[in-house]
């Protein structure tokens, strides 16, 4: 998607679109919507805990009725998510009956499912698009995080999709103190494949949670992505997720400059509950079920948590920054789970006050309330070359056995 | 091939892109190229909508206040330019 900069606006007393923005919208612009907890690799910074598949996920009909309502509010295209969304049985079907309901699907994937054969028929779809997730431009920095193998198989679904002509497609990478130097590699691996590169930024949820102190960019680094994205940023996305680094200069970064949180964004997760946005799976932030009556469009339009996230914040302890207008306090879920008051400063606040802030908390940050991990499994640190041998795993319950058993 | 804004012009809106009607206006998206345009008021959107029954933007303009028709005519072009309003189609005229 790209949101035109054409000036589409009358002069005149009409608000600034981002101040209209703050008080929500008939439907969300950008809805993330997660298929399935399941997934074959266990990355280290999952910001949903994915891992095993949650028996209460929502039925194929149940998915279906969701995208008749997302339809019926025009919600004109879903980003799709997990776990591993392909590894849900119905996927593809699921697919195909969301394009042809005018939902247009860009989905996620580790790149497992991509073989040939599949990336031909992708290509052939018109109003899908397709995210290999890749956080590292080289196998040892990549595989560190997101498991042994996982490079050569988001590799492979790449130039599949390349041969198969599927223009545009794009590679998705999380920054982390240990790729921030390969930005040039990821520019280079998405001309390569005649993909567009989209960096985001590393957030402390979920499973990020436990990694996010060591693998967080440094304050050099931010620097670093901020100018980066200053000399690149009409040719990669972001997801708007830097726009805490707007307070380093004074050419704002492209994008809403805006949480976004119940205003233009949401998250559906697998079982049907509605999240303020996909990084805040916690509680504090689900404002309701698309299984409750009135279905999805009734938490959009009438849940308290998203009638509270559309009014204006007080900015708190930021209030008295200079830098408040270009960072707009940051992120909600960056701040809730490193243990940081919502009005406060963000933990990578460029001005240094999220670092006075994180060391003056007592007690334990909140964690995500659901967690799908896979059990027994080693969780290295995200350090490169760091190899931590396979156990043999058995499953304590049924479903926590792969979904991919015998096929991987 | 999107061609320059006339004014002169007959046009309409995109049988791609749809209107999401919002509290500002509406959001306007295009299935073709997945773009996203904001139609930043709700006499905009009345415009746009309208815009086939007219012979010529001007004459749809006509309608409009006289201290708004330039912003107005700069949002058509804009539109335009992203095609998200098309030229209509003159007779004998090859698409």
């Amino acid at each position: 998607m790209t949101i035109a900069r054409g000036q589409t606006a009358p002069a005149g007393p009409v608000p600034a679109l981002v101040e209209q923005f703050k008080g929500g919208l008939a439907a969300p612009i950008c809805l993330t919507w997660e298929w399935t907890y399941a997934c074959n690799l266990s990355c280290t910074h999952c910001l949903s805990s994915s891992g095993r598949r949650d028996p209460g996920e929502l039925t194929t009909e149940q998915m279906r009725s969701v995208i008749d309502e997302l339809a019926a509010m025009q919600v004109f295209y879903v980003n799709v998510g997990g776990g591993e969304p392909t590894v849900r049985p119905d996927f593809w079907e699921l697919l195909d009956y969301a394009v042809a309901s005018g939902v247009g699907v860009k989905f996620s994937t580790n790149g497992l499912r991509l073989d040939a054969e599949r990336a031909r028929r992708l290509a052939a779809t018109d109003y899908v698009d397709v995210q290999v997730s890749l956080d590292g431009a080289s196998a040892d920095v990549n595989d560190a995080v997101r498991g042994d193998g996982s490079y050569a198989m988001a590799l492979r679904a790449m130039e599949n999709l390349a041969e198969a002509g599927f223009a545009n497609f794009k590679i998705s990478v999380v920054m982390t103190r240990h790729n921030v130097p390969q930005l040039d590699d990821f520019a280079a691996l998405a001309d390569r494949f005649g993909a567009q590169l989209r960096i985001t930024r590393l957030r402390p949820s979920g499973r990020g949670a436990d990694v996010w102190p060591e693998l967080h960019p440094t304050d050099a680094q931010q620097r670093e992505i901020y100018s980066w994205l200053t000399d690149h940023g009409d040719q990669v996305l972001t997801g708007d997720s830097f726009f805490h680094l707007n307070a380093l200069g004074g050419s704002p970064l492209p994008g809403l400059n805006l949480c976004g949180a119940g205003r233009v964004v949401c998250l559906i997760d697998p079982v049907g509950d509605v999240y303020a946005c996909p990084f805040a799976i916690h509680d504090v932030f689900r404002a309701g079920t698309v299984r409750a009556p009135g279905g999805f469009a009734r938490v959009w339009r009438s849940a308290p948590l998203f009638a509270e996230l559309r009014t204006e914040t007080s900015g708190g302890a930021c209030l008295s920054c200079s830098e408040y207008s270009a960072c707009q306090g940051g992120c909600m879920a960056a701040k809730f789970f490193t243990g940081l008051p919502l009005d406060g400063p963000d933990p990578e606040c460029v001005k240094g006050h999220g670092v006075s802030a994180l060391a003056a908390i007592g007690g334990a940050p909140p964690r995500m309330g659901t967690d799908h991990s896979h059990r027994g499994r080693e969780v290295p640190l995200g350090m490169p070359s760091l190899r931590v041998p396979a156990k043999v795993r058995v499953p304590a319950k049924l479903c926590d056995s792969s979904p991919l058993a015998g096929t991987a | 091939m999107i061609t320059p804004f006339e004014p002169g012009r007959g046009y309409r809106l995109n049988p791609a892109v749809a209107l999401r009607p919002e509290p500002f206006g509406a959001l306007a998206y295009h299935f073709g190229n997945r773009r996203l345009s904001f139609l930043k008021a709700p006499e905009l959107v009345e415009l746009v909508r309208g815009l086939g029954s007219h012979r010529c933007a001007s004459d749809a303009l006509a309608a409009v206040p006289d201290g708004r028709r330039d912003a107005y005519l700069r949002a058509l072009a804009s539109l335009a330019a992203a095609d998200m309003i098309v030229p209509q189609q003159v007779e004998g005229e090859v698409a």
